[in-house]
């Protein structure tokens, strides 16, 4: 009985498909689409939602080009539900559609790596506006990219800041066992000793609620700042505590921080707290006024984080689709596409000049410290934003020590 | 069944041998065996643990002076210890009332009712809920600390005892009959069934599951209620760990009295003894069982209430871990045995929080390691007394 209905089911979008397919070749339009995977329900769909609604308003605003050549750009959006198995099932459905050129998505790591082996396979490219794991890109896949920075760039971009800016001596860090955030604690540690801050304990805790004796150590050892390797709703737990126990230090953590219910758990403790994220909010972006604009106007509300950058990703993948079709005076192939958008180089877009590297990571990512300044959860888009950083992607500051080798070549 | 038999010095761990006469009639005032005993019970475990544990780290720091470079671990500890004995203090007191509901009702049904760290998390939640409710009819502020606390722990233990009983009378009393693990595996699933209908609840209310205590931004629970000096620096005792302390004491006396000195707690201690003689003797054995539910859940409940106004944060899956250790602490101490869950929980809560203490100066341990020891000395005692430090269920000595 299920079976039949499923089979019922799979004939009627079959059909809908063919029919659509006709359609458009009636109006002497080939139809080209572009796929948007991002979780459009549960907890995480605030992000997921934004990222469809940035690509939606990018085909809406940049498809002149290709109309220009003939073609008719539609858009489809997948939910991912914030799950591996659903992308990659959603994955073989986008693969099967041979209109389908281009993919915006993930939000979540864990989701886009077993996708992307999908579309890799087809030749399909993926370009994330919010995927932060090195394995994204490190696994040099021709089709895989992504817009936004990387964690190992993210930690110590904290360090940096930290010992530069705020002028630390000491530091004690802390992480949560994950490989988030023992990753981005290991990463912004390595910086910290390279730039000659002491680092006074660097320890794991699963401890989500009761953090008293954890905080005795760093009361008695009195360290400038306290990093925290973790999500918000252990971190801002351990700041509050910590804060009420006499802890007068300061406070920094990875991206795991930004959000509203940081504030919500921390309250008065967690303002003048420090973070580092790959993606601000789209108000800090000097190019952006327009397209909060248009984005508030379309959707009846600002953009979250990441619509900017899936707006960037969408854009670069419809130029890389004019470029191929431009070539190929025809439909391009999947594997034209994919190259056009490799080869993008200093493409303008909402969130700076982007130019991917050989796996894909933009050149020079962009990388922020923000400071929070709300107590409650209504207040967190009032943080301000303290510094922006461009950070070169490994591959690319490897070539750029390659060259500079090359040019003294006494050394 | 003489007077004596009882008496708690049962135990043996304290027993000040006076055979004078006076002292024997005034060991059996009421004002001895149900306040001067058990606080001097609650004070020699204390002291002993807190006095054990430094002793212990000291020899730590005379064998590695110097852990790591630049760290001397004498300075270190003498500038942590009082943090670390009273964190130690309040976590322990913590444990020990999650611990006396799981000893109760293993003495009077012989099972574990692992249902019951989701009490203890029932208790913070409720707490979180009554906090929240009397915040939204006019300010907390205007509240005496004092009855705050005591109105937000009174109902919240009175919640979770009912819930306690409920549990029984739905998963556990069918099933009184039927092989041990049965009733087991249904408290790991009236755990996971609390768990998510509290998240379910919480989500469909306010839609987030973090449940943060509207307390927290009180300047009494803020600020530090005195801040000791010793030499340079100054240690913060919390409020809150104060709160945590007192009420333990008095609600660890009241238990005290209920058990040995009513004729309720004579009739729970009979059927933990015995309980088809105890039920042919007249002793309700129905109403002795829930009543021993309502007393270890209302416990659960309170704990949770006063680790909530601690730690000012709690979610529908805070119980696991403190459940746990709190268990552990009741087979440490001797489960089955009251005055072993006390002595457990506090050795437990303050072994944690040593370690965590002084780890940290081991990087090659770290931390993470604290809560592998502390099952490890929980393991080495157990090859050596298998029933625990005071031995399982004194009662049935007699």
């Amino acid at each position: 009985m299920k079976l039949k209905k499923l089979v019922t089911l799979g004939g009627l979008v079959a059909l809908i498909g063919a029919m659509s397919v006709s359609f458009a070749a009636a109006d002497g339009h080939t139809v080209i689409r572009i796929a948007s995977q991002s979780p459009l329900s549960g907890g995480q769909s605030v992000l997921g939602i934004s990222i469809r609604n940035g690509v939606e308003l990018a085909i809406s605003q940049l498809s002149g080009p290709l109309e220009d050549l003939g073609y008719t750009v539609e858009f489809v959006p997948f939910d991912d539900q914030a799950t591996p198995e659903v992308g990659v099932s959603n994955a073989q459905t986008i693969v099967a559609d041979p209109s389908i050129l281009a993919v915006i998505g993930h939000l979540n790591s864990g989701v886009a790596i077993p996708s992307s082996e999908v579309y890799n396979d087809n030749d399909l490219v993926m370009i994330s506006p919010a995927n932060t794991n090195p394995a994204v890109t490190d696994r040099g896949l021709p089709t895989v990219n992504r817009v936004c920075g990387r964690d190992d760039l993210q930690g110590p971009t904290g360090a940096v800041f930290a010992s530069q800016e705020l002028g630390i001596s000491s530091v004690y860090i802390l992480h949560d066992t994950t490989a988030y955030g023992q990753g981005v604690a290991e990463y912004f540690q390595e910086q910290a000793v390279a730039d000659g801050v002491t680092v006074l304990g660097f320890e794991g805790t699963e401890e989500e609620s009761n953090f008293e004796g954890i905080i005795q150590p760093i009361l008695a050892l009195a360290p400038d700042l306290v990093y925290f390797g973790g999500i918000y709703n252990q971190t801002a737990v351990f700041i509050s505590q910590a804060r009420a126990a006499g802890y007068e230090g300061l406070f920094m953590g990875p991206d795991g921080f930004d959000s509203s219910e940081f504030a919500g758990i921390a309250g008065e403790s967690g303002v003048g707290t420090y973070y580092t994220t790959v993606a601000g909010p789209a108000s800090i972006y000097p190019n952006a006024a327009q397209f909060i604009e248009d984005y508030t106007e379309a959707f009846g509300e600002p953009p979250q984080p990441f619509a900017a950058q899936a707006y960037d990703a969408t854009a670069i993948a419809l130029a890389g689709i004019a470029q191929a079709a431009e070539a190929a005076g025809a439909m391009p192939a999947r594997a034209d596409v994919a190259a056009a958008v490799r080869a993008t180089e200093g493409f303008e877009g909402l969130t700076g000049s982007i130019t991917f590297d050989i796996n894909g990571d933009p050149e020079i990512g962009l990388y922020y410290v923000q400071q929070v300044n709300a107590a409650t959860g209504e207040e967190w888009s009032s943080n301000t934003l303290i510094s922006t950083l461009e950070i070169p992607s490994p591959v690319h500051a490897a070539e750029m020590m390659a060259m500079e080798v090359e040019a003294t070549p006494g050394s | 069944m003489s007077t004596d038999t009882l008496m708690p010095e049962r135990s043996g761990l304290l027993s000040p041998i006076t055979s004078s006469p006076t002292w024997i009639r005034f060991s059996h005032t009421a004002l001895y065996r149900y306040v001067i005993f058990p606080l001097g019970q609650i004070f020699v475990f204390v002291v002993g643990a807190a006095l054990l544990l430094t002793v212990i780290s000291y020899v730590i720091a005379f064998l590695f002076p110097e852990p790591r470079e630049n760290i001397n671990l004498v300075t270190q500890l003498n500038r942590q210890l009082p943090g670390m004995i009273i964190s130690g203090i309040s976590i322990g007191f913590v444990y020990a009332m999650i611990a006396l509901g799981y000893t109760l009702v293993y003495g009077v049904l012989k099972f574990i009712n692992f249902a019951h760290s989701e009490i203890f998390m029932v208790g913070s939640v409720s707490a979180f809920a009554i906090l929240s409710f009397i915040g939204s009819l006019g300010g907390l502020e205007g509240w005496n600390p004092i009855l705050l606390v005591v109105v937000t722990v009174a109902l919240s233990a009175v919640l979770s005892g009912l819930l306690a009983v409920g549990i029984e009378r739905v998963a556990y009393k069918p099933l009184r009959r039927a092989p041990r693990l049965v009733p087991l595996i249904t408290a790991i699933g009236i755990s996971y069934i609390l768990q998510d209908v509290v998240r379910a609840i919480a989500s469909l209310t306010i839609n987030d599951f973090n449940l943060t205590y509207p307390t927290r931004d009180l300047d009494w629970i803020r600020n530090p209620i005195l801040t000791l000096t010793f030499g340079e620096y100054d240690v913060r005792v919390r409020t809150t760990s104060v709160i945590i302390i007192i009420a333990a004491i008095i609600m660890l006396l009241a238990l005290n009295y209920f058990v040995n000195g009513t004729k309720s707690g004579r009739g729970i201690r009979a059927i933990s003894m015995d309980q088809t003689t105890a039920g042919l003797m007249g002793i309700p054995v129905n109403l002795m069982i829930s009543l021993t539910f309502f007393i270890g859940g209302a416990f659960g409940g309170a704990a949770g209430a006063l680790f909530g106004l601690n730690v000012g944060n709690v979610t529908p899956y805070i119980g696991f871990f403190p459940g746990l250790k709190a268990f552990t602490a009741a087979v440490l101490g001797g489960i089955g045995n009251i005055t072993g869950a006390l002595l457990g929980g506090i050795l437990i809560g303050m072994i944690e929080s040593f370690l965590n203490g002084i780890l940290v100066y081991f990087p090659a341990v770290g931390i993470r390691y604290t809560d592998i020891i502390t099952f490890g000395i929980l393991i080495a005692v157990l090859i050596f007394r298998p029933s625990g430090l005071l031995g399982e269920r004194v009662d049935e000595k007699v």
